[in-house]
């Protein structure tokens, strides 16, 4: 019998993608000790026990964090490139960088900072947000910041293999052919324009996807509501398919991102569905089901699935067969399904076929068309994450509709409106673009999983996306999450890279990280290696 | 057949976006028959749109003399690649000092800005949307004194789920708002147990055209620091003050009122109307509160402003010669086409309330309403959308709290379209006025046949009030 990441958020609202969340840690002891217990007392004390084990220890937990905060040190937020504070500066410029150093007992304060005057306080989401922000994630992003890797530069230096950039596609040196134009000469172009996109803008995004899908659907521009970045697409279909205190179904290992951008702001929970490798963390309908009748036990009102294909983080494409057991229960169960494909455009598994949600809802009837919401994000598969610009696309009129009035609040520039449309209106650029994005992923993932795979560590099959899903749970000194973190902390301090750890996707079993190697040309493949091979001699040695 | 309705979140659903409101009947009219001078002369003139069109050709020959500054340009190529990767939420260095500086310039240089405490979002709506999410708590609610920005319904309270207390101000001293109305506002909250976390201006404002002078801003810091509540000062329209009293900052007063907690000021920007950018959605949230400039820049994620923008914005702010001379013909210009359309109505008879700022007047038409309420207003409004053929922006729906009142947006048209927009209201005013005297006087022609014992109550027509019940317009 598996079990279901109980639903969270009756926790504090302290609970972030990276913090030691107790019903993570507890799920990580309560998985291997079911199997030894399971082995004695047969299926039905191999579950009770663990059970109330569990119910107990939760209990336990929730009645003392309600006075404790359990979250880390703050995360800093001043400009890295500041470096120590002017001493000219006013006293609370200086503070801001104070705030990285404030130990642990103090976070509380910062609810109500005494800077410069009597006690005010911020509002409470506010204080969660703050308290999000040292997370292993945002940890390792900041020594990235601090202390960047260059070849020639900065050799020494801080690898990023933690964020989702694709920095090494070059458009100038893709040569879009004619000449770019971001419209600045135009009359109008500082005008208001529609928020949600230029319809020739999304008319050229239309186009992009449907050639990111190998031309096997056709999107319809009216369906499209452009935004200012995915965070702020994941943001919006949140706000319009859940309220707050609802929740949403996400099989894990996710996307670190969902943290954030389903739950600071709406007030809708996730409720972690996790995935086994066993399973090679494919997605269990059992599970996810069971998952759902728990939150409806417990008074939750889960409002639908969300799913990213490929996946983040393990790469993998979902089959039609899972697309199609996934929309027979989103319909089952009369809730939405939320399909990420933000590296739809970015599948580099020659063998692998990636089946957007639009195709199967395009070819099959009895399919509610009006519970499917894809994410697209141009930032992925054309390289400019500056632009910011993504995209939902639905079948639903009235989604769509309030989506519109959204992105009011999170609007797509005019003059990056005119630079897309200018720049990927053109079919030819746009699958050279493509094809050459694909060809030279596909090399990098193949020089990297030849080289872990010498140095004894094995990742699953990623056929698309930037991500490799890579198994050291062999380095840890103890398999819990406390030996993961501590192994990522080698990898970050003595290895100099930064990768993120699996409890950031809130992968159940420690061990597992992500790396992502979007951002590798193949020669820096053997400098990546040689850090990691320190790090597993470290390791060895210590264990 | 489509899925329920119940299926979406009450937000979905809902009305709170505002967009169904009358107000937007008008915007609705103009869509549908935009006036052009030579396709469309006699289509819907916009006026409901607080947009700044006069310093463009101050932009585009900029645009033209730096082609470097965008990365679409064979100069400025180069820099492509570096811009279109960089996606950092503490935004490009060069671009956070450049809107500082000038943030200060157009402020005389009196305040000093730190870039470490520039944080960017979608526009100033963006600005206000996350400021209430760090300031406030759903069911929390904000002072906002009325009249107010229309969208502070949408921007502050749609997603947030904070209220909007409005503290009425009046037209006996040109709305300006007072301790009294602020106290008995929040009096009157607590009472209800309502929790005030701050109180929220535009300053200069919209849709009064006015600045605050210093003593008004002394009494808002006062009652906030005396409640210790946050103030939001939104100061967007900062560069358009063309007349006294000058535009005076809150950072300017913090500079003197040393006794006000610090934390509890922060500070709305944009480019929107100040350098008439509104396409390039800059907005800023500039806070003297350390952990909301660490909250505020994390949100930030979700309204990034654009690399290419920021990129382009750095270049054109940073040449100062640019910046000093394009600050300076903003307020000339505004303040021309100011007096151009005050003084056009003044000599129709229509007076305005008296202002020194922003990109509109308000346009006092009580005495054109039938009788003293908004549904008169309404229909005054409705008549000058549909036979007038003007789009103007009603009081009620910036919430003021006497009918007859109209915002009219004047820098968004070139000249020649401003002077048709002023006939137009000339003929409409004139004819109504001639209206009136025919049916009052046609009332005395009832009246003088009726009971002579009322003749000497009967007031000369011209002498004749609105107010008065023998008038019917």
């Amino acid at each position: 019998m598996t079990r279901t990441e109980p639903n969270r958020s009756s926790k504090s609202d302290s609970e972030n993608s990276g913090g030691g969340g107790g019903g993570t840690t507890a799920m990580r002891v309560i998985v291997p000790l079911q199997g030894v217990v399971q082995g004695r007392g047969g299926l039905f004390l191999g579950s009770v026990i663990p059970c109330a084990f569990f119910y107990f220890l939760q209990f336990y937990l929730k009645r003392n964090r309600k006075n404790e905060p359990d979250s880390g040190e703050p995360s800093p937020d001043s400009d890295p490139s500041s470096g120590s504070p002017d001493p000219t500066r006013s006293q609370s410029v200086g503070n801001l960088t104070e705030l990285a150093s404030l130990p642990r007992s103090l976070s509380r304060i910062l609810l109500s900072p005494r800077l410069s005057g009597g006690a005010v306080s911020v509002s409470g989401r506010a204080g969660c947000v703050i308290k999000g922000g040292d997370s292993p994630y945002h940890v390792g992003q900041k020594r990235v910041e601090e202390d960047p890797y260059d070849e020639s530069g900065n050799p020494d230096g801080v690898i990023e293999l933690g964020s989702a950039h694709n920095t090494k596609m070059d458009w100038v040196s893709e040569d879009p052919g004619e000449a770019i134009s971001d419209g600045l000469c135009m009359s109008g172009i500082a005008s208001y324009e529609p928020c949600h996109g230029l319809i020739e803008l999304k008319t050229a995004v239309a186009g992009f996807m449907s050639e990111a899908t190998k031309n096997s659907v056709s999107f319809d521009p009216t369906q499209l509501v452009l935004t200012s970045g995915a965070a702020s697409a994941i943001e919006i279909l949140s706000f319009c398919l859940a309220d707050s205190g609802n929740a949403f179904l996400v099989p894990t290992p996710c996307s670190p991102g969902y943290d954030r951008d389903v739950k600071w702001r709406t007030g809708v929970d996730l409720i972690h569905v996790p995935c086994r490798s066993a399973d090679n963390f494919n997605i269990s309908m059992l599970v996810l089901d069971r998952a759902f009748y728990q939150a409806k036990k417990r008074g939750v009102r889960i409002r639908g699935v969300i799913i990213s294909n490929p996946w983040n983080p393990t790469g993998t494409l979902l089959s039609r067969e899972n697309l199609y057991a996934l929309l027979d229960f989103a319909r089952e169960r009369n809730i939405h399904i939320i399909s990420n494909e933000v590296f739809a455009g970015s599948v580099h598994d020659e063998g692998g076929e990636f089946v957007s949600m639009a195709e199967v809802v395009d070819t099959e009837e009895n399919v509610d068309r009006e519970r499917v919401h894809i994410i697209y994000d141009l930032s992925k598969d054309l390289s400019f994450p500056g632009l910011r610009t993504a995209a939902i696309y639905s079948f639903n009129e009235s989604v769509l509709s309030a989506s519109r009035k959204l992105t009011t609040l999170s609007p797509v520039s005019s003059p990056t409106q005119h630079l897309l449309i200018s720049a990927i209106s053109s079919p030819k650029f746009v699958q050279r673009f493509v094809k050459t994005n694909r060809e030279r992923l596909m090399r990098v993932y193949a020089e990297l999983v030849k080289a872990l795979k010498e140095l004894g560590i094995e990742c699953t099959r990623s056929s698309g996306g930037f991500f490799c899903w890579v198994d050291m749970r062999g380095f840890m000194s103890s398999y819990s999450e406390k030996g993961e973190i501590e192994l990522w902390n080698k990898l970050l301090n003595i290895g100099k890279i930064n990768v993120i750890p699996g409890s950031c996707c809130h992968c159940i079993e420690p061990g597992w990280f992500r790396l992502c190697f979007s951002n590798l040309s193949e020669r820096d493949v053997p400098v990546v290696m040689n850090r990691i091979r320190k790090v597993c001699e470290t390791c060895k040695s210590q264990n | 057949m489509s899925l329920d309705k119940n299926l979406l979140s009450k937000l979905a659903v809902g009305d709170k976006h505002g967009e169904d409101s009358p107000y937007f009947d008008g915007w609705k009219a103009y869509d549908n028959n935009p006036f052009h001078p030579e396709h469309n002369p006699q289509g819907v003139i916009q006026m409901g749109l607080a947009e700044n069109q006069l310093c463009s050709d101050l932009i585009k020959e900029w645009i033209k003399a730096n082609p470097q500054a965008s990365i679409c340009t064979a100069e400025g190529i180069d820099g492509f690649s570096d811009i279109a990767v960089f996606q950092d939420y503490h935004g490009l260095k060069q671009f956070r000092q450049a809107i500082a500086a000038f943030m200060e310039k157009a402020r005389g240089g009196r305040v000093r800005f730190e870039e470490e405490r520039v944080v960017m979002s979608g526009g100033a709506t963006g600005a206000n949307e996350t400021l209430m999410f760090c300031l406030a708590d759903r069911d929390d609610a904000f002072l906002v004194p009325t009249p107010y920005y229309a969208a502070f319904d949408r921007d502050l309270s749609w997603r947030t789920g904070v209220r909007i207390i409005p503290v009425e101000c009046n037209s006996s001293n040109n709305f300006q708002v007072t301790k009294q109305a602020l106290e008995s506002a929040y009096l009157n909250a607590q009472e209800t147990g309502i929790k005030i976390k701050g109180l929220i201006l535009a300053n200069p404002s919209n849709p009064l055209g006015t600045s605050l002078d210093r003593e008004t801003l002394q009494t808002l810091m006062d009652f906030i620091n005396d409640k210790q509540i946050h103030l939001v000062c939104d100061e967007i329209y900062a560069a358009t003050v063309f007349a006294e009293p000058r535009f005076i900052s809150v950072a300017e007063m913090i500079q003197e009122m040393d006794h006000v907690n610090r934390d509890l000021i922060h500070i709305v920007y944009s480019l929107s109307k100040d350098m008439g950018l509104p396409g390039f959605r800059v907005g800023v949230v500039y806070s003297y509160n350390d952990s909301v400039v660490t909250c505020a820049r994390r949100m930030s994620s979700f309204g990034l402003v654009s690399s290419q923008t920021q990129s382009f914005l750095a270049a054109m702010l940073s040449d100062q010669i640019f910046v000093d001379n394009f600050l300076k013909e903003v307020s000339k210009r505004v303040a021309k086409r100011h007096l151009i359309f005050t003084e056009g109505l003044k000599e129709m008879g229509v007076s305005c309330l008296t202002s020194n700022a922003g990109l509109f007047v308000l346009m006092d038409l009580r005495q054109m309403l039938k009788d003293q309420t908004f549904e008169s207003e309404m229909s005054l409004w409705r008549i000058i959308i549909n036979k007038v053929k003007i789009n103007i922006s009603p009081g009620s729906s910036f919430h003021c709290s006497e009918p007859g009142w109209f915002r009219v947006c004047f820098a968004n048209m070139d000249e020649d379209t401003l002077q048709i927009a002023l006939q137009r209201m000339k003929h409409f005013v004139l004819r109504h006025r001639e209206n009136k005297k025919r049916k009052s006087f046609q009332e005395n022609l009832k009246l003088s046949f009726s009971s002579m014992t009322y003749d000497e109550h009967v007031r000369t027509p011209t002498l004749m009030s609105p107010h008065s019940p023998l008038v019917r317009t």
